[in-house]
């Protein structure tokens, strides 16, 4: 089996969020940028496949220089091989696009993307992707199994799980749950040693339409003082959120 | 030109979010000077559409889609909005929509734009206001292509009467045998108890609660107040609560209208995911905890203590209440 893993590099979730050039753009300044959670989950699940059914793992990240440490890291972890379109990832009709053109020149049988991006929130990139290339698509999945060609995958709903069947080829929007998260891996020393020499592809981006362009950010206005309740005077409480929030 | 708005059903019932993407697109539509039209699927009563400015509906009646299908719902929508030339499809942000509109996006070669917080600012260029860095900004954000997805964030929008004259008419989609090719075999679901996703208030515990036979408590809290029950990550990595009552900004999102908060230490993660909610509370040991900078109320006190007296308060407002 043949695995591509879509990798988006984004900034550690503990990072401030701040704007610049007139607040058009996300400011990189001092921020450190991680493998996005959920794509983190879908490498590691896809680990688990080369380790116990034997896989090669690609990992692809659409994204110039920058993301160079972010897609060695993933090597570390145990991919075999990346690939890096060298442009900047604007928009998610536009990215998958961009990985359209991987995933046919690389005849893989399974792509495993996040269900979304922690940064912009895109939520749409595994499904776009899926569509361009008519194979099957399965989002915020939390169980995959495969065996030969047939596919028994869980997905997260509102208010429970569903569990699927399909075949591959398929394409994956995952998450927490693909594994858990006892189970992410950090990289030895071994396994960095061994990334320096794997290879890394950088292909140049395609022509591609762009469906949408972040024009403005903004912060959220700066929250207003908590109401203390003291614990012996609970219907004060109860009080505020009836008379002043109005939410009971 | 017009706007066509998907609106989720469930059992032949609308959805609670329904009436909310119904209200918005009434709202894109009277912006565009055209009129909204609704599509729906195995619901008994459309004409409630009218109530919220819905002026036509196409009514799917289908067996083969009485059960979710993302690939066979993007066809069908993709078949009406080419029916009625729409230029602006308004869905909303549940789990099963944000699986199919991606692949709505890619068949009509659309810009989508999820997380949507408010009516359109501008329709030339058409921009509107998204949540992003998992509610750490917001970004106004313009969609370039012809035809334009709109996904409007749960409960950001809220829903508004507006009563036209609705007309029905029956629409059958083409739909290929290939779009079913992902198949539903079984919906594990919580039945007749309210979900994170569409919930009005949500009551959530924390590692402060120090281990699952506590949660008799939340339990009993939330079904006073009709509550759904979620956690803090650290409570389902341990298994003490379902993967499914994860919250934050690697779990489920919430944005209800009450959230509340007990031996949750408010770390930027959780608080990322649950920040869209109206109104905070939290109840916590330590006044030091950060939730409390992000809460609107809050009760310094152990959570032992605190909860038994606030559900029994809680049953005394009710009864008096209703
Ligand atoms: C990549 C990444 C992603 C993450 N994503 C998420 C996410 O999506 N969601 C999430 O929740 N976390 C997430 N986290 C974890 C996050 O950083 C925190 O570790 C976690 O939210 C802490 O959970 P907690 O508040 O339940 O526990 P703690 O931080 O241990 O806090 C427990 C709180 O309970 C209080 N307490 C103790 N006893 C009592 C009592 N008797 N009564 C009342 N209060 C009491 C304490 O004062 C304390 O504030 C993520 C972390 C990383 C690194
Ligand atoms: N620039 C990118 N390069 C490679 N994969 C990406 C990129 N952006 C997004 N993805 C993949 O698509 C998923 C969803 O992203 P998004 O649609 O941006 O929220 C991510 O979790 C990644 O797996």
């Amino acid at each position: 089996m043949k695995i591509l893993v879509c990798i988006s590099n984004v900034p550690d979730t503990t990072s401030k969020i701040n704007f610049t050039e007139d607040d058009t753009k996300f400011d990189t300044n001092g921020v450190q940028f991680v493998i996005n959670p959920n794509d983190e989950f879908g490498l590691t699940r896809a680990m688990w496949f080369k380790e116990k059914q034997g896989a090669t793992i690609h990992v692809v990240s659409v994204g110039e220089v920058s993301v160079e440490p972010t897609l060695r890291k993933a090597l570390a972890i145990g991919a075999d091989e990346a690939i890096r379109i060298n442009t900047i990832p604007t928009d998610g009709l536009f990215v998958a696009q961009q990985l359209a053109e991987v995933v046919k020149n690389g005849q893989y049988d399974l792509i495993i993307a996040g269900r979304e991006s922690i940064d912009y929130n895109g939520g749409m990139v595994p499904g776009i992707l899926a569509t361009l290339l008519d194979i099957n698509f399965i989002n915020t999945c939390i169980g995959l199994e495969i065996e030969g060609d047939a596919v028994t995958a869980i997905r997260e709903i509102d208010g429970g799980k569903e569990t699927l069947a399909t075949t591959l080829p398929l394409v994956v929007g995952g998450q927490k749950g693909l594994v858990e998260e006892s189970e992410l891996r950090i990289p030895n020393m071994r396994g960095i040693m061994m990334a320096r020499k794997k290879v890394l592809n950088v292909v140049e981006p395609t022509d591609s339409i762009r469906g949408t362009e972040d024009a403005k950010f903004e912060k959220p206005a700066p929250k207003g003082a908590v109401k203390l309740v003291d614990s012996d005077k609970i219907e004060e409480l109860i009080d505020l959120l009836h008379n002043e929030a109005k939410v009971i | 030109m017009s706007v066509l708005v998907y609106t989720e059903s469930e059992n032949g019932k609308f959805k609670k979010n329904a009436f909310e993407v119904a209200s918005y697109a009434k709202v894109v539509a009277s912006q565009l000077g055209t009129s909204a039209i609704a599509l729906t699927f195995n619901v008994q009563d459309d004409e409630i559409l009218g109530e919220y400015g819905i002026s036509k509906v196409l009514k799917v009646s289908n067996d083969q889609l009485a059960t979710f299908s993302a690939r066979a719902f993007a066809d069908t929508i993709s078949q009406a909005v080419e029916k009625e030339k729409a230029k602006v499809v308004i869905v909303s942000s549940s789990a099963d929509t944000k699986f199919m509109a991606p692949i709505l996006a890619a068949k009509l070669k659309a810009g989508y734009v999820p997380n949507v917080v408010a009516s359109p600012e501008n329709t030339e260029p058409f921009t509107v206001k998204r949540t992003a860095f998992s509610n750490k900004g917001f970004a106004h954000t313009q969609i370039n292509t012809d035809i334009k997805i709109v996904g409007v964030s749960n409960n950001a929008f809220g829903q508004h009467k507006n009563k036209v004259a609705i007309e029905i008419e029956d629409f059958n989609p083409n739909i290929d045998d290939s779009s079913f090719s992902v198949k539903s075999v079984e919906v594990d679901k919580v039945v007749g108890k309210a979900t994170i996703a569409d919930a009005d208030i949500v009551v959530s515990g924390g590692r402060g609660l120090k281990g699952p036979e506590n949660w008799g408590m939340i339990e009993e809290l939330a079904e006073v107040l009709g509550a759904a029950t979620a956690c803090s990550k650290p409570v389902s990595d341990m298994g003490w609560r379902p993967h499914g009552e994860h919250v934050g900004q690697t779990g489920k999102p919430v944005a209800s209208n009450l959230y509340i908060a007990i031996g949750i230490s408010g770390a930027i993660q959780h608080l990322a995911g649950v920040s869209a909610s109206k109104t905070k509370v939290v109840i916590n040991t330590d006044p030091e905890a950060p939730f409390f900078r992000a809460a609107d109320y809050g009760i310094v006190g152990d959570a032992f203590e605190v909860v038994p007296k606030l559900i029994e308060k809680l049953k005394d407002f009710k009864a008096q209440n209703t």
